[in-house]
């Protein structure tokens, strides 16, 4: 399997924090990649830079065989592919569930409203909550917006989903419903990059769990290495506060 | 000390054992009191009122003026009635604070973005203007801009010349009067372009719907704005004459005559008060514009909606809704602010009215009363446009 | 040098409109400043006794320096014009020296200054007892009667406010439209038709006979006038305290009043005291509207001494030294409570 996001050398400062060192990171296409780490440890930053909502200074990061840097055209082209689900979900509060889904793809895929409604409520079939497509995001609850944003960005057909913290802004009791869809997408193919602190989700899903920490990789292994025979020990003291 | 207290304890005790008496009695107490103050009020006015030999009513309101008015926006002179001066004033007051509202609107906007620049310059100039002109007193800026500024325009002699029709000088601005034929024939035109322009942006949304075609609207609407009155000025037969400002010198005072003309207090007031209030807009823009969460631009961008697209669909709709409501209130303070055009002469209602036609009448507590009504209705009338904006955008909550 | 040059590229250069408004801002600043600071300071003139002396082209400083004492005092007698500095030297000291007092001190200082402080300060400057001349407050003027006025309306404006935004939440149906309708009337109304309803209107609603004190009329209108503003400002803070304070002071017994004493408004009032001084601020700005009943405060005094036929044309300078008062005034004031603002986070 070619890879299809490659972090060479990677490096990042805020003023003179500096809070991705020296990352060299590869994600093969259908891969499922959990990143997890203790927080401020740069994991949120790093799948950030893929999709340029956050800049490297140093190194270098190519999206489907395209080099992510200033040139717009190509940010545009990398994000149309990459799909991103938020802690916050940042669903457009002003517009419905249905509406954020099509929103994207009549004003940038060019699509008519009929095509776009019929692809996003497919799309919100799939999460299971299609029945909620006239309402607004103030009217649903978390687990349900969340769902309703993972609808949003798979609407736009990316080859690539990231999901930073998609759970941690949820109730526990919701927290279920969301895992299952990202379960479900991952069993349907798709390349997923996915911080989080759901280990149960990443042993039952991922291939792969990459530990940062303080801005480096520290130990990245297939799933089941990495949870039964952690080489750092850095690795062992998170595993041991957080299972 | 404890005296006091002890009393006040007491009482309490009484309230508390008897509810009805507790909820009924601070009520009373306040109707008696208020009633008591209006009567006596009442009272002292009636026999002060008719000691003076002044009678009370609004008959006085169809009564002949016998004083002119500097500016107007209607005929008026000396021999109509104290309604009419209302109405003058009225006019006036309305004129100013549209024309205000106007640019403190714009100038609000500009600024406020301009606060938020990325460059050092364009957002120092923003906050210095801001504070600049937040903090003087709004009657100072009137009076700085009306005895400083507009004293600085040369005598009429030596006018400023604009596009060879315009002159301006320490009088006023004076420019062409329009002399119409045929004017509601173009106005009926103006309508026909304004449902043309609306008419062809429905259709062009629904293409885009239906299609996925897009049209360069904004463009299109701008070349309908133009294209269509024009034809309808030719066509139509509708010409415009003007009577230009002539300069003449009568006893030695040079003067210009015909036309039409604005006057420096309406400047002075203008400038005044749209550039103090456009500096709170700015302020209501900027707190819209970072209100809007980080997160909502992120997830556009994520989505692939450029900057431009980000900005119109989901940055804008969302701040104006934190923008209006304090942009409403201030567009109702500036409409009470005009009222400081009495410092300076501007005939605004309070000055013709409450001031002039006072003094004249001595009829106080109706013109007053009428005064205070009229912007009293101003207000309210706003506050209900603003109530009902907010209910209708309102975000859809549980 | 790099570093220099891509930070001036990144921040002032990033796009052609950013260009563009770099290069016409700095111009504009070029023909602005400059000049200013000319008339202002380099061609100004500062020592002189008249106007005639003033030949060098830029500000005629002579002018404020002149007329300094009535800019000052407005018409007060000059002999009289230490009963005025006394109580306001007083009241700046304990201002400064109050955050070195100790707790007891502070409380009695403070009610001490906003109660039998201005009543005694009033007497001072109206004088007419133990041999001092009588100054009748239509001579009061200048920034005096701006403080005077200002100080008044504020001590006053801000209990009423209070007590406006506790009716207005009442469910006594009575005290509560009457609230309302208080508020909106007073904030429906522009201030100018107020003052003019105090010095023409009021006259005629008072017994035949009875003169009260133009100022006294003048002061009652404002505090009126902006009591309905801070209700408003006092009621976001009302509204903003979360609902199980009011839950709680009721569980342990507490009266209305004694809940809103003690534990409502000291939270309510800590979150709006930027509103508050904005208010007040306002208060302080809207003072010259007192013209239209011909008292004549620092504006009106400088616009009184424009018209002097030996002084014509200094409406600038007078204007700009204005401004420069109040500037610095509202500057203090807006300072201050942000440093009451900070203190009161500290102690929470």
């Amino acid at each position: 399997m070619s890879a299809i996001i490659q972090l060479k050398d990677v490096n990042k400062w805020y003023g003179d924090f500096h809070v991705l060192k020296d990352i060299n990171f590869e994600v093969s296409e259908k891969e499922k990649v959990v990143i997890c780490g203790p927080s401020g440890s740069g994991k949120s930053t790093l799948i950030r830079c893929i999709n340029r909502l956050e800049e490297h200074q140093k190194g270098e990061i190519v999206v489907d065989g395209m080099t992510l840097d200033e040139n717009t055209k190509n940010i545009s082209a990398i994000r149309s592919e990459v799909g991103m689900v938020f802690q916050q979900f940042n669903l457009f509060p002003h517009l419905s569930i249905l509406e954020n889904c099509t929103l994207a793809q009549i004003w940038v895929k060019k699509k008519t409203k009929k095509e776009s409604e019929t692809l996003a409520m497919e799309y919100l079939n799939k999460v299971q909550i299609s029945d909620q497509s006239h309402k607004f995001p103030g009217q649903l609850s978390g687990g349900q917006q969340q769902r309703a944003a993972i609808a949003r960005a798979l609407c736009m057909e990316p080859k690539i989903m990231l999901f930073d913290e998609p759970t941690s802004a949820l109730d526990p009791e919701m927290i279920k419903e969301v895992l299952d869809v990202m379960v479900d997408l991952a069993k349907g193919g798709m390349t997923m990059c996915v911080v989080t602190h759901e280990m149960g989700f990443a042993k039952e899903v991922a291939d792969r769990v990459v530990f940062m920490d303080e801005g480096n990789i520290v130990e990245a292994k297939k799933t089941k290495d990495f949870f039964e025979n952690p080489e750092n020990d850095r690795t062992k003291l998170f595993l041991s506060q957080i299972l | 000390m404890s005296f006091f207290q002890n009393h006040l304890e007491k009482i309490d005790q009484f309230l508390n054992d008897h509810p009805k008496v507790k909820f009924l009695l601070p009520q009373a107490i306040l109707i008696v009191l208020v009633v008591s103050i209006i009567s006596y009020f009442s009272f002292n006015a009636s026999s002060n009122l008719s000691a003076r030999g002044i009678n009370t009513g609004f008959g006085f309101l169809s009564n002949k003026a016998s004083f002119d008015i500097q500016f107007s926006l209607i005929e008026f002179d000396s021999s109509m009635s104290y309604g009419r001066a209302y109405l003058v004033g009225l006019l006036n007051t309305i004129l100013v604070s549209v024309i205000g509202i106007l640019f403190a609107t714009i100038l609000g906007f500009v600024f406020g973005i301009l606060r938020l620049s990325s460059n050092p310059l364009a957002s120092g100039l923003a906050t210095c203007y801001i504070e600049l002109f937040r903090n003087i007193s709004l009657l100072l800026q009137i009076f700085f801009w009306y005895f400083t500024v507009l004293r600085l325009l040369p005598q009429a002699e030596n006018s400023i010349v604009l596009f060879d029709v315009i002159y301006a000088n320490i009088k006023g601005i004076y420019f062409p009067k329009f002399i119409w034929t045929n004017l509601n024939l173009f106005i009926y035109g103006l309508i026909f372009t304004f449902i043309a322009i609306y008419l062809f942006n429905s259709y062009a949304n629904r293409l885009r719907e239906n299609t996925g075609k897009t049209l360069p609207q904004f463009l299109i609407s701008i070349i309908i704005l133009i294209i269509l009155p024009t034809l309808v000025f030719f066509i139509f037969g509708v010409e415009v004459d003007f009577a230009h400002p002539k300069l003449e010198t009568r006893m030695g005072i040079a003067n210009f005559i015909g036309g039409s003309s604005i006057i420096p207090e309406f400047l002075a007031l203008a400038f005044a008060l749209s550039l103090y209030t456009s500096t709170f807009i700015a302020e209501n823009v900027r707190a819209g514009i970072l209100g809007i969460d980080k997160g909502q631009k992120e997830a556009a961008a994520s989505i692939g909606l450029t900057n431009t697209q980000v900005l119109r669909l989901i940055v804008i709709p969302q701040a104006l809704r934190i923008i209006i409501p304090p942009t409403t209130n201030q567009y109702l303070n500036l409409t009470k602010n005009s009222s400081l055009a009495a410092a300076i002469a501007y005939p605004d209602i309070v000055l013709v009215f409450a001031g002039t036609a006072l003094m004249q009448t001595g009829r106080a507590i109706e013109i007053v009363t009428i005064t205070m009504l009229t912007y009293l209705t101003l207000s309210i009338t706003i506050s209900v446009f603003m109530n009902w904006y907010n209910k209708k955008v309102s975000l859809t909550e549980r | 040098m790099n570093k220099t040059l891509t930070y001036i590229k990144t921040k002032f250069f990033s796009s052609p409109v950013d260009a563009f408004l770099t290069i016409s801002i700095s111009y504009l600043i070029y023909i602005t400043i400059p000049p200013l600071i000319d008339w202002m300071f380099i061609k100004a003139t500062f020592a002189g006794e008249s106007k005639k002396e003033c030949v060098a082209g830029g500000a005629c400083w002579i002018f404020v320096k002149t007329w300094f004492n009535r800019f000052l005092y407005g018409m007060y007698p000059n002999e009289e014009v230490w009963r005025i500095n006394l109580p306001f030297v007083f009241l700046v000291v304990s201002i400064v020296a109050y955050r070195f007092l100790n707790e007891k001190l502070k409380k009695h200082l403070f009610l001490f200054l906003t109660i039998p402080f201005p009543i005694l300060a009033l007497m001072l400057f109206s004088g007419g007892f133990l041999g001092l001349e009588q100054v009748d407050t239509r001579e009061w003027g200048g920034l005096f009667l701006t403080l005077v006025i200002s100080i008044f309306a504020i001590i006053f404006c801000f209990p009423l406010g209070v007590l406006l935004a506790m009716g207005r939440r009442s469910n006594l149906p009575v005290i509560r439209y009457f609230s309302i309708g208080f508020i909106e009337f007073w904030r429906g109304v522009p201030l100018i038709t107020v003052l003019f309803m105090a010095g023409v209107m009021f006259p005629l609603l008072l017994p035949s006979g009875t003169n009260m004190d133009k100022l006294v009329r003048v002061i009652i209108a404002i505090t009126l006038f902006e009591a309905a503003y801070m209700a408003e400002v006092v009621r976001g803070g009302l509204q903003a305290v979360g609902r199980g304070q009011y839950d709680a002071s009721k569980a342990i017994g507490m009266g209305y009043w004694k809940s809103h004493i003690f534990i409502i408004l000291p939270q309510a009032l800590k979150l709006v005291i930027p509103g508050i001084a904005n208010t007040f601020i306002a208060l302080f700005k809207d003072t010259p509207l007192v013209f239209v009943v011909g008292l004549l405060e620092i504006l009106g005094m400088v616009n009184l001494a424009k018209t002097n036929p030996a002084w014509l044309g200094m409406a600038t300078e007078g204007y700009v030294f204005v401004a420069l008062v109040y500037w610095i005034f509202c500057f203090a004031m807006s300072r201050y409570s942000l440093s009451i603002e900070r203190k009161l986070k500290t102690t929470n």
